[in-house]
C-alpha cells in the first residue's frame, strides 16, 4: 500500500495535504483497497463549517456506505466537483483524488495527525 | 451450524485462499466475498461465465413410501407435478403462512427427492421437517459433506460441456453425471438471472471440479457479485425479503404456491385468509433516480410525510449503473411507475417502483 511521505494521515484513513491555510483531504490507498469498488461519493457544500473528527462526506462501495471525517476544523473552501461523476478514480488514484479543502480555523490541530511512518505502522505496513 | 459455533469451511476454502479472496463469515461459513472485485466478477457472469462456491447451501435427501405426498403437505408448490429429473422453486411455511425458507425441490426418482435449502436455515428446516416425519420415511442431511458450485453466465453451458463431456439438463431439470470417480448432480438452475448449472458432488471431489471449471475459463465469483446479480434479477434472499412474518403472497411468489392442490399444506389457511383480506404490503423492486446514493437495507421510503415502506436489500447495480433495491411498500404504492422518496443520511432522494426483473439477464433473451 502506498503511503506518500509528504502527507499527513488520520486514524480514520484520510490523508491531508497542506496548501497554505488550506487542508486538502482524500482517503488513503489502504482505505480504498478496504472499501473495494467505490461507486458513489457525497461531498459537503462549500461554506459548510466542519469540526475535526466529525463526518463531512460519505463514500459508498457496492456493498456498504462509510463516512469520511474532517481531519481538522474550519470551513469547506472547495470541493472536487468532478469526483462524484467518476468515483472509481478514488480506487485508481487515491492520492490525486482530493475530495474537499478545509480553510483551517486552528492549524494547531495538524499536530494531532500522523506522519507517514506512524500511519504505515498503524496499517501494519 | 449452531449459533456461536466454530466458523465452518467449505471443501473449496483452500482454493479461495490461494486465489487471494477476501473472506468473511456468512451464515456460519467462512466464504469468499470477492476475488478480483465485485464489479469485475459481476460483469464476467453477465458477459461470459462465473463460478461460485455454494457449498454452504444445504442438501437434503428424502426417500420412502409416500414421501412425495408428505413433502407436498409441507411445501407450497405442487411437488406431485414433478416427473423424475424435474425440479421446482417452492417454500416452507409456518402455520401463520410466514416463510421459514425458500428452496428448490427436485424429484430424483419415484420416491426420492432432493431439496436445496439456504445455508442459514439448514438446522431450522431440518428440525421442522424431522418433527413432522412419519414411519417409513428417510431423511438424510448431507449438507456438511457435499461441495456445490454454481456455473453461471452466457458461456456456462459451453464450460460445462467441456468439463463433463455431456449436455446440461433442461431448465429446472436435474441429472446425474460422472465427474472422475464421483457422481455429480447437475441442475439447470441459478441465482443470477443468467443461464447455467448448479453442480452438487461429494466434498472430496469439489476442489478438482472447481479447478477444472476455472481452467476451462470460468471466472471465480464471490458472494458480493452473487448479491448484485440476484438483486438485478429480483430474486428474494431469506432474512431480507423473506422471513417468518412475510408470506409468499406479499413477496410476489404466488407462482410457487399451489393453493388448490389436494391435501393442502402448512400455512395454506393463513394464506387464504390473507388473500381474502387483501395484502397490506407488497414486495417491490425500485431504482434510484438522478444519480442519488444506492439504497441499503433498513432505509425508509416515503410519500410526502408518510412512511410507506422499508428497503430490504439495496446495492449499486453494475449493469444499470445506478442504485437499485427491493422493499416492502404499502399495497397502494406498489404499482410500477410510482414515484416515492427514500431517506439517505437525513435527506430525501427520488426513487421509482420498477417492473421485475430490474435487469433482464440471459435467461430472458427473446422475451
Amino acid at each position: 500500500m502506498k503511503v506518500p511521505d509528504h502527507l499527513k494521515y488520520t486514524a480514520t484513513h484520510e490523508w491531508v495535504r497542506i496548501e497554505g491555510d488550506l487542508a486538502a483531504v482524500g482517503i488513503t490507498d489502504h482505505a480504498q483497497a478496504e472499501l473495494t469498488d467505490i461507486v458513489y461519493l457525497e461531498l459537503p457544500a462549500p461554506g459548510k463549517q466542519v469540526t475535526a473528527k466529525s463526518p463531512v462526506a460519505a463514500i459508498e462501495s457496492v456493498k456498504a456506505a462509510s463516512d469520511i471525517y474532517a481531519p481538522v476544523s474550519g470551513e469547506i473552501a472547495e470541493v472536487n466537483a468532478a469526483l462524484p461523476g467518476d468515483p472509481g478514480a478514488v480506487n485508481a488514484r487515491p492520492y490525486e483524488s482530493w475530495m474537499f479543502k478545509i480553510r483551517m480555523s486552528d492549524p494547531g490541530e495538524l499536530a494531532a495527525l500522523q506522519d507517514a511512518d506512524a500511519y504505515r505502522k498503524s496499517i501494519g505496513g | 451450524m449452531a449459533e456461536g459455533g466454530p466458523i465452518l469451511r467449505t471443501p473449496l476454502h483452500g482454493a479461495h485462499v490461494a486465489l487471494g479472496a477476501r473472506m468473511a463469515e456468512f451464515a456460519g461459513w467462512d466464504m469468499p466475498i470477492q476475488y478480483a472485485g465485485i464489479l469485475e466478477e459481476h460483469r464476467a457472469v453477465r458477459g461470459a461465465v462465473g463460478a461460485f462456491d455454494i457449498s454452504h447451501m444445504g442438501e437434503f435427501f428424502f426417500t420412502g413410501r409416500g414421501i412425495g405426498a408428505w413433502l407436498n403437505s409441507l411445501l407450497t408448490n405442487d411437488i406431485e407435478r414433478l416427473a423424475p429429473g424435474e425440479g421446482q422453486y417452492t417454500l416452507l411455511l409456518n402455520e401463520r403462512g410466514g416463510v421459514i425458507d425458500d428452496l428448490i425441490a427436485y424429484r430424483l426418482g419415484a420416491e426420492e427427492y432432493f431439496l436445496v435449502v439456504n445455508a442459514s436455515k439448514i438446522e431450522e428446516d431440518g428440525a421442522w421437517m424431522r418433527d413432522r416425519m412419519k414411519a417409513g420415511m428417510h431423511f438424510e442431511d448431507r449438507s456438511a459433506g457435499m461441495a456445490a458450485v454454481a456455473l453461471q453466465g452466457p458461456r456456462a453451458l459451453q464450460v460445462f460441456r467441456e468439463v463433463f463431456a455431456a449436455e446440461a439438463p433442461a431448465r429446472f431439470c436435474i441429472a446425474a453425471h460422472d465427474f472422475g470417480k464421483s457422481t455429480a448432480l447437475v441442475a439447470r438452475t441459478g441465482y443470477t438471472g443468467e443461464d447455467g448449472v448448479e453442480i452438487f458432488l461429494p466434498g472430496d471431489a469439489g476442489r478438482a471440479l472447481w479447478d477444472r471449471l476455472l481452467a476451462a475459463g470460468a471466472t471465480p465469483a464471490g458472494l458480493g457479485a452473487r448479491d448484485t446479480l440476484r438483486l438485478e434479477a429480483c430474486y428474494p434472499l431469506n432474512g431480507h425479503e423473506l422471513g417468518p412474518d412475510r408470506t409468499p403472497l406479499a413477496a410476489g411468489l404466488g407462482f410457487a404456491v399451489a393453493m388448490e392442490k389436494p391435501g393442502g399444506f402448512v400455512g395454506a389457511e393463513a394464506l387464504r385468509a390473507q388473500k381474502a383480506a387483501g395484502l397490506a404490503e407488497r414486495l417491490v423492486a425500485f431504482s434510484v433516480e438522478g444519480g442519488a446514493a444506492p439504497p441499503r437495507a433498513g432505509y425508509g421510503l416515503y410519500a410526502g410525510q408518510g412512511r410507506v415502506g422499508e428497503v430490504t436489500s439495496g446495492t449499486f447495480s453494475p449493469s444499470l449503473g445506478r442504485g437499485i433495491g427491493m422493499a416492502y411498500v404499502a399495497a397502494d404504492r406498489a404499482a410500477p411507475g410510482t414515484g416515492l422518496e427514500m431517506e439517505v443520511r437525513g435527506r430525501r432522494v427520488p426513487i421509482v417502483i420498477a417492473r421485475k426483473p430490474l435487469y433482464k439477464g440471459g435467461l430472458y433473451e427473446g422475451t
